[in-house]
């Protein structure tokens, strides 16, 4: 084990204790917070998993239908049909905060309208189901944005948090504890020198005088 | 008008998204979609981006997921869904607990 290059001088021995301690502490605040990251990502992941079947089933399906749509009509009167938006989201933007990770938290208010966008006439009425269903789909595509951007994040962070953890554990705090240990022991080691030394000096005077 | 959630797609699909209040913008190939996401990453909070084209865009994602907006998601094309997101999702789960939670149960 590597120990730092330190002098081994009693300040440097109170500096290093104080940095252990530091370290000690740091190191348990972080595994708390990567704990509780892991807990609320393996609930996240979990909503994550069951809103993208969900979503993936409900789109695909109308989305094949919408094909079917654009096969029969030409692709100037579905731009045309579709040019102007029927449903209106209301959504708020803002972000969360979860463990200190700046996630975005999207709130949907509720959509403004409702109907078809185009005359029943200009098109034809394969369209009408995907458009139904996509307004529907939509407002859960919002919720999926939001969870799958925070368990990206979180991930990111976890794995961040593990890296500070782990050098902690295995670098910072043995080195910590190594240098400490040989500071004391050199420390230790003058003491008995200046001792014995005092003994032998002592033995030396006593010899003159007798 | 300029809206807060786009969609990038091939083909004519992603124009249904416009009836839902979606700015829709058709990309042929990736290195179009890459311009674009690029672009649109500065005005949109939230871009939907389907699989096929995301799974070559995936260096330019990634990047994106350092802040909390633009949201980019990967949806199912019309041809189904391709198991990019999935794959996406498996990615984070290792990455955060080294192990898969939920996969795992349902491969034999």
């Amino acid at each position: 084990m590597s120990r730092l290059n330190v002098n081994p001088t009693r300040m440097e021995l109170k500096r290093l204790k104080g940095r252990l301690a530091t370290a000690i502490r740091g190191h348990k605040l972080l595994k708390d917070k990567s704990d509780e990251m892991i807990r609320r990502f393996s609930v996240l992941i979990k909503e994550n998993k069951r809103l993208r079947d969900e979503v993936e089933k409900e789109l695909s399906g109308c989305l094949k239908q919408f094909a079917f749509a654009s096969g029969v009509s030409s692709r100037a009167a579905l731009e045309k049909a579709f040019s102007m938006p029927s449903v209106k989201l209301d959504v708020k933007y803002s972000t969360d905060n979860v463990m200190s990770v700046e996630v975005p938290k999207i709130t949907v208010n509720g959509t403004i309208g409702g109907d078809m966008p185009y005359a029943f006439a200009e098109i034809t009425s394969e369209a009408d189901y995907s458009v139904k269903k996509i307004s529907e789909v939509i407002v859960k595509m919002m919720k999926l944005a939001e969870v799958e951007k925070t368990v990206a994040m979180l991930a990111a962070e976890i794995e961040r948090n593990k890296r500070r953890v782990n050098a902690l554990e295995h670098v910072m705090i043995p080195q910590l504890e190594e240098t400490i240990s040989y500071i004391r022991s050199k420390l230790d080691e003058n003491e008995r020198a200046a001792t014995t030394r005092l003994m032998k000096v002592k033995t030396m005077i006593a010899d003159r005088n007798a | 008008m300029q809206g807060e959630t786009a969609i990038i797609g091939n083909g004519d699909s992603v124009l249904a998204f416009k009836a839902g209040g979606v700015d829709a913008y058709p990309a042929g190939d990736a290195a179009k979609a890459r311009e674009l996401l690029r672009k649109l990453a500065k005005t949109y909070k939230v871009v939907f981006i389907t699989e096929d084209l995301a799974a070559e865009l995936d260096d330019l994602i990634s990047r994106m997921n350092e802040q909390p907006y633009p949201v980019i998601v990967p949806i199912p094309s019309e041809n189904g869904a391709s198991g990019y997101a999935g794959q996406k999702l498996i990615r984070h789960m290792e990455r955060a607990l080294g192990v898969d939670i939920l996969f795992n149960k349902e491969e034999r």
